[in-house]
């Protein structure tokens, strides 16, 4: 599948500010008067910018409303729904945090809730399409959802790091991080096996299935409908740059998952700033893992034209 | 509403008959000609003299080869467009309710004042049915010529999707699959027509009526097998000695001349 600059960023940074707002609403983090300012303004931030985000590859941005009404069907108008929702009621938690210095545990619980129930939408959006079925007989939400979560500790984390190396009595979480780092990775292996097995054979679909023509014999695409390029060649038959996808999963593995642990385990004991660090990498890594996942999915209607 | 209807009224769709398509491809372009100029947005073209030409199409042939066990390989050709499906993904993931399928006949339609282009029900057909407009931005799919096959200002036999009354072969059939005494569906059960992609689970409308064999190696067909026959004698049954006709005379005039 093509994988939309627009939607890799879309996904990265929606799940990273919804991943912190969960936490957020749970209760934790300091109460730091200029970390809960500046931990809420980027989780607010991020997940904005991933919502505007996604809206770059629309083809008619003024029906981009309309989007929330479908939400008894439809996994996409239930995202942008939740997503609002999340987005209000963690702002109202926020302001009275902020301003009041009071945090509502009631309104934290529910936007943390929401934030979560936006992320598991989000991945059902790519796990409910049968015809991907990479992401459908794969453990996507869990992926997506412990990803979000991640990001969001260790966007928290770097949050308190920096304000602790200004202002003394900030706590490091880096045994928090450490520690949601080694089960997002462990996810993100669980994932990765579930997807090598998950091509399209895996669930029956073949040219001969896509034709009937199997009966016959050996089916293979002679002749295409068009000798120039389409739609669904672009989107659904994305081919390019699956040659580097080893090199690309241990580069996206190594800064995603393997530096943050280091350098959170490594805040420990030389001070919270690297939290920053940590966070840099993991997001530059979760866009290469989250490239590829676009990137190495096939689509069956690919099969038509005898492509991947 | 993107949700589906429980049934629908009658079930419209096409029966392609794949032993008779001759790969002509002109029930793909009378449906180019007949839905750019419908009631929706043209099917646009991007750089269609140029060296990349691209362009929303409803309908397109692909042409198959198939090798048997034992034969030669056969031609298929093979006319694909929206199927119709009873349980269409396309529509249930449509988060604006642009995508929806008629409880009257069960076509679906994408309502194009509603849709904000973001292609996700094309990613969810497995068929490759659906195509983005590339210059309205819009989504565009077969509409079985819903402006054709009840239109009363047109002539009684012009009320049937543009591609059936296009193709020169007959290999298009339209009518109602949900009715089982209708011509299409017994011609359906006659030829043992069936679903592409049934794993799927789309329950697609549209049917497929498969190829008969239609060759055989020369030993199979019986009569041939003990003198093989040699092609280029067909093609030149006549040598220079003993040609008649205008080339017997052109031979002679020359060989007068010179
Ligand atoms: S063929 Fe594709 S576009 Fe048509 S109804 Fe089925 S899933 Fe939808
Ligand atoms: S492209 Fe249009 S019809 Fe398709 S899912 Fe998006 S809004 Fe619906």
């Amino acid at each position: 599948m093509h994988p939309a600059p627009s939607i890799v960023l879309f996904t990265v940074l929606t799940g990273l500010g919804l991943g912190q707002m969960a936490w957020l609403g749970l209760g934790l983090g300091p109460d730091e008067g200029l970390f809960r300012w500046l931990a809420c303004a980027l989780a607010l931030a991020l997940a904005g910018a991933g919502g505007l985000a996604s809206t770059g590859h629309l083809g008619r941005r003024e029906n981009a409303w309309r989007a929330f009404s479908q939400w008894r069907s439809s996994w996409l108008s239930r995202e942008a729904c939740l997503m609002v929702a999340a987005m209000a009621f963690f702002g109202l938690y926020a302001a009275i945090w902020c301003l009041g210095g009071v945090r509502l545990w009631g309104l934290g619980l529910a936007a943390a809730a929401l934030a979560l129930a936006t992320i598991q939408a989000t991945a059902m959006i790519y796990a409910q399409l049968k015809a991907v079925p990479r992401w459908s007989v794969t453990p996507t939400p869990a992926l997506f959802l412990v990803t979000g979560l991640t990001g969001g500790l260790l966007a928290n984390g770097a949050v308190s790091g920096l304000v602790g190396a200004g202002l003394a009595g900030a706590a490091v979480p880096g045994w928090w991080a450490a520690l949601a780092l080694a089960v997002a990775a462990g996810v993100a292996v669980w994932w990765q096996t579930s997807a090598a097995g998950a091509g399209r054979a895996s669930q029956g679909s073949s040219v001969e299935s896509a034709t009937g023509l199997g009966f016959m014999g050996r089916v293979r695409s002679f002749e295409a409908p068009h000798t120039g390029s389409n739609y669904l060649l672009r989107e659904m038959a994305f081919e390019v740059g699956r040659k580097r996808a080893f090199e690309l999963r241990r580069l996206g593995a190594v800064l995603g998952y393997l530096a943050p642990l280091v350098l959170s385990l490594a805040a420990l004991g030389l001070g919270g700033w690297l939290m920053v660090l940590a966070l840099v990498a993991h997001v530059m890594g979760m866009l290469a893992l989250r490239w590829l996942f676009f990137a190495e999915a096939e689509h069956v209607q690919a099969l038509y034209y005898g492509k991947r | 509403m993107t949700t589906l209807p429980e049934t629908t009224g009658r079930k419209l769709g096409l029966v392609i008959d794949l032993d008779t398509c001759v790969g002509c491809h002109a029930c793909a372009v009378s449906c180019k000609e007949w839905n750019t100029g419908g009631t929706g947005a043209p099917l646009a073209d991007t750089d269609a003299y140029g060296a990349d030409p691209s362009g929303a199409w409803l309908n397109r042939v692909h042409t198959y080869e198939v090798q048997p066990q034992n034969g030669p390989a056969q031609m298929v050709h093979f006319p694909k467009s929206c199927l119709h499906c009873e349980d269409a993904p396309c529509v249930t993931v449509c988060p604006t309710g642009a995508s929806y399928k008629r409880v009257e006949d069960g076509i679906v339609l994408v309502n194009e004042d509603t849709c904000m282009g973001c292609g996700l029900c094309a990613w969810a057909c497995p068929y490759g049915a659906r195509e983005m407009d590339p210059v309205a931005g819009v989504m565009k799919k077969c509409t079985l010529c819903v402006d054709r096959i009840y239109n009363q200002n047109l002539p009684e036999e012009d009320r049937v999707p543009a591609c059936v009354r296009a193709c020169p072969t007959g290999a298009r059939h339209f009518g109602d699959l949900g009715d089982p005494s209708s011509d299409i569906s017994k011609l359906v059960a006659e030829r043992g027509g069936y679903d592409l992609m049934p794993e799927q689970g789309t329950k697609p409308v549209n049917q497929y009526l498969p190829p008969r064999q239609r060759d055989a190696w020369a030993s199979e067909l019986g009569g041939c097998d003990s003198a093989p026959f040699n092609l280029a004698d067909l093609a030149e049954p006549e040598t220079a000695d003993n040609a008649g006709g205008f080339l017997g005379w052109l031979d002679k005039a020359l060989e007068r001349i010179g």
